[in-house]
C-alpha cells in the first residue's frame, strides 16, 4: 500500500509535467489542425532557459529560493515564448493555405533544427544542477518504508495545479479565449466578426510555450539534468497524452498527462523500469485503434 | 474646418461603391463589370437567376476573395475603406461589414450567448488587453464585458431568444439558427449589413417576421442593408433599391417598380425560347406580391 502510494504520488508529479506539454499539443492541434511536432523542443529549450537562469541568478547571488524560482519561471516563460511565437511566424505561418502536410514536415524540420540548435550553443554534455529544494513531508510509514512527498513533488503539482485552472478560464472566460474557440470552428467567420486570426494563432503558440517553458523548468529541478535530447521522448509522450485525453481537448490534455504520468510510474514499480516507454507507447497504439477521439474528444459525426 | 450637418441630403449618402468589379475563376468570368451602390439607411437587393454571381460579390466585399478587377470602396463616418486591399478581419472591424450565409456558419460549439460576444471581440479585446485584464478582472475591462453582455441581451430580447441563450448553437433548430446570424452580425456594430438569401429555408410566418426585423434594422440603426433572397415577395416589399444580376453582369438597376415590369430583367428570369412560359414560377419579380 505504501508503495502504491509512493508510486502515485510519482508518477502525479510525471503527469503533470506531461499535461502541461500536452496542452500545448492540443490547443495547436485545435486551432490549425496540425501537430507541432517541434513542441518538445520547445519544452527542452525551457529547460536549458531555466537552468541558465539559475547559474546567472547562481553568480549573481541570489540565495532566496523562492525569489529564484519567480524570477527563473518568468524568464523560462517569456524567452521559451519568444522562441514559440518565432517558430510559428517562421515555419508554419507560410505554409498556411498550403497542402496539410507541408507544416508538418516543416515542424519535423523545426524540431531537428532545434535540437542541433542547442547542441551547438550548449555542447552535447549533459549538463547538471544541484537540488534546490530539500526535504518533503512524510505521508505514511508502512514497515519502514517511508512514503514522502517531496517539497518539489508539492510545487510542481500545485503549480500544475494552478496553471491548468488559470487555463480553463482563459480559454472559457475571456475574449482571448472565446477568439480561440471561435478560430477553432470556423476561421473565416472568425475573421468577419473582427478576430485577428493571425494573430490569435500567434497567441496559440506562445501559450503552448510558455506552460512548455513551465514543464522545462520543473523537469530541470526534478531531474536536475538535462540535454539537447531530452525533448524528443518526453515531447513524444506529452503528445500520446494528448492523444490518450482526445487530442483538441483541453481537459483530456491534462487527464491523458496525468494518465500517462501513472501509467509510467506504476509500470516502472511492478514491471520492469526499462520498459516503461513501451508501455506509453502501446497506450498511444490502443488509443488510436480502439478510441480514436481519445477519452474526452469529441467523435466526428458527418452530418448528412 | 468644419463642415456644417445642417442640411440633410435628399438622397442618403452612398455607404458601399463597387466600381468595375470582376470576378474571374480560371475560364469562368463569374462577375463581369459590375458596378452599383448600396446606401446608408436603405436596403439595396441584389437578385438574379441561380449562378448569377450574386454570392461571389459578397465574398469579394467581405474579403473572401480578391477581385480580379475593379474596386469596392465603403466610407465609414469620414473614413474610406478599400475592402478590396483589406484583410478579412479589418473589413469587419475597422470597415464595419457584416455578413451571413446562406448556409449558416454559426460557432456550433459555443453557446447562443458566446456568439454573440465573440462578434464584440474587438471591443473586448482592446478593453482587455489582450484578456490580462480579464484574468484580472479589473475594472475597466468588467465595464466592457457588462456593456457587451448588455448589446448580447438586448438582442435576444429583441428576437425572442432569451430562453435558448445558454445553448449550443449547432443543436439548435434552423429558424432560430437564421435569427441568431442576424443578432451576431448586428452585435459587430456594422454600418453595411450582408444579408446572403435569409429567408431560405423558412416558413411563411418566420419570412414575414424576417422581413420585419430587417425593415426595423434599416429604421433604428440607419445602417446599409444589402440583400441576396429568391423570395420575390421579400424582395419586393422591403428593398429600396434592386440590382439585377445575369451571368455576373447588371442587366437592370432601380425601385422595385421599375424592375418588376423591366422586361430584361423577366427575360433573365424566364428565358426567351420558351413562349409559354408564364409567370407561374414564385422566383420571377413579377409574382408572389401577395406575401
Amino acid at each position: 500500500m505504501a508503495y502504491f502510494l509512493q508510486q502515485f504520488v510519482n508518477g502525479l508529479t510525471l503527469g503533470a509535467v506531461y499535461g502541461l506539454i500536452a496542452i500545448g499539443y492540443t490547443m495547436v492541434y485545435g486551432i490549425i489542425g496540425m501537430i507541432n511536432f517541434a513542441h518538445g523542443e520547445i519544452y527542452m529549450i525551457g529547460a536549458f532557459i531555466a537552468m541558465i537562469a539559475f547559474a546567472v541568478l547562481g553568480v549573481a547571488g541570489v540565495a532566496s529560493v523562492p525569489m529564484a524560482l519567480i524570477v527563473v519561471l518568468l524568464l523560462a516563460i517569456v524567452f521559451t515564448a519568444a522562441y514559440g511565437w518565432t517558430v510559428e511566424r517562421l515555419a508554419y505561418r507560410p505554409l498556411r493555405g498550403s497542402f496539410r502536410l507541408a507544416p508538418l514536415i516543416s515542424a519535423i524540420g523545426m524540431s531537428i533544427f532545434l535540437q542541433n540548435y542547442v547542441q551547438l550553443l550548449q555542447g552535447a554534455r549533459v549538463k547538471a544542477m544541484g537540488p534546490l529544494f530539500r526535504g518533503g513531508f512524510v505521508l505514511m510509514e508502512d514497515e519502514g518504508f517511508r512514503v514522502t512527498l517531496s517539497y518539489l513533488q508539492l510545487f510542481i503539482i500545485v503549480l500544475t495545479v494552478a496553471l491548468m485552472a488559470g487555463f480553463t478560464l482563459l480559454i472559457q472566460r475571456t475574449a482571448l479565449g472565446r477568439a480561440q474557440r471561435a478560430c477553432e470552428q470556423d476561421q473565416k467567420m472568425a475573421a468577419l466578426c473582427g478576430i485577428n486570426v493571425d494573430r490569435t494563432i500567434s497567441l496559440t503558440f506562445v501559450l503552448g510555450a510558455g506552460l512548455a517553458a513551465v514543464a522545462g523548468l520543473m523537469s530541470t529541478l526534478y531531474y536536475g539534468v538535462i540535454d539537447f535530447f531530452i525533448g524528443f521522448l518526453v515531447g513524444l509522450k506529452a503528445f500520446t497524452a494528448a492523444v490518450l485525453g482526445g487530442i483538441g481537448s483541453l481537459p483530456g490534455a491534462m487527464l491523458g498527462g496525468v494518465l500517462i504520468g501513472l501509467i509510467e510510474a506504476f509500470w516502472a514499480a511492478y514491471f520492469d523500469a526499462a520498459y516503461k516507454d513501451v508501455a506509453a507507447f502501446s497506450i498511444l497504439i490502443l488509443v488510436l485503434i480502439f478510441r480514436p477521439t481519445g477519452l474526452l474528444g469529441r467523435p466526428q459525426v458527418e452530418k448528412v | 474646418m468644419t463642415v456644417a450637418v445642417a442640411d440633410v441630403p435628399a438622397v442618403p449618402p452612398d455607404l458601399l461603391t463597387v466600381a468595375h468589379l470582376s470576378m474571374r475563376f480560371g475560364g469562368l468570368l463569374a462577375v463581369d463589370d459590375l458596378s452599383f451602390v448600396a446606401r446608408a439607411g436603405q436596403i439595396t437587393a441584389l437578385i438574379g437567376p441561380n449562378g448569377a454571381g450574386k454570392t461571389t460579390v459578397f465574398n469579394c466585399i467581405t474579403g473572401f476573395y480578391r477581385p480580379t478587377a475593379g474596386h469596392i470602396a465603403l466610407e465609414r463616418g469620414d473614413r474610406s475603406f478599400d475592402l478590396d486591399q483589406l484583410s478579412g478581419h479589418r473589413i469587419a472591424r475597422d470597415a464595419g461589414v457584416a455578413r451571413t450565409f446562406q448556409n449558416i456558419r454559426l460557432f456550433p460549439r459555443m453557446t447562443v450567448l458566446e456568439n454573440l460576444l465573440v462578434a464584440q471581440h474587438a471591443k473586448l479585446m482592446r478593453a482587455s488587453a489582450f484578456s490580462l485584464a480579464g484574468l484580472l478582472g479589473l475594472k475597466g475591462f468588467r465595464e466592457a464585458e457588462a456593456r457587451a453582455m448588455s448589446l448580447a441581451e438586448d438582442w435576444l430580447t429583441r428576437l425572442g431568444l432569451v430562453h435558448v441563450a445558454d445553448r449550443e448553437c449547432g443543436t439548435l433548430a434552423y429558424g432560430i439558427q437564421r435569427k441568431i446570424e442576424i443578432a451576431r452580425a448586428m452585435c459587430t456594430e456594422p454600418c453595411l449589413l450582408c444579408l446572403d438569401e435569409p429567408a431560405a429555408g423558412l416558413n411563411p410566418r418566420e419570412t414575414a417576421e424576417l422581413s420585419r426585423l430587417i425593415t426595423s434594422i434599416r429604421g433604428e440603426f440607419g445602417i446599409g442593408v444589402l440583400l441576396i433572397e429568391h423570395d420575390m415577395g421579400l424582395v419586393m416589399g422591403i428593398s429600396d433599391r434592386i440590382v439585377v444580376l445575369d451571368h455576373g453582369a447588371c442587366i437592370a438597376e432601380g425601385k422595385p417598380a421599375e424592375i418588376r415590369n423591366n422586361p430584361a430583367v423577366i427575360r433573365a428570369y424566364l428565358g426567351e425560347e420558351d413562349p409559354r412560359a408564364g409567370p407561374g414560377s414564385t422566383d420571377a419579380p413579377g409574382a408572389g406580391d401577395g406575401a
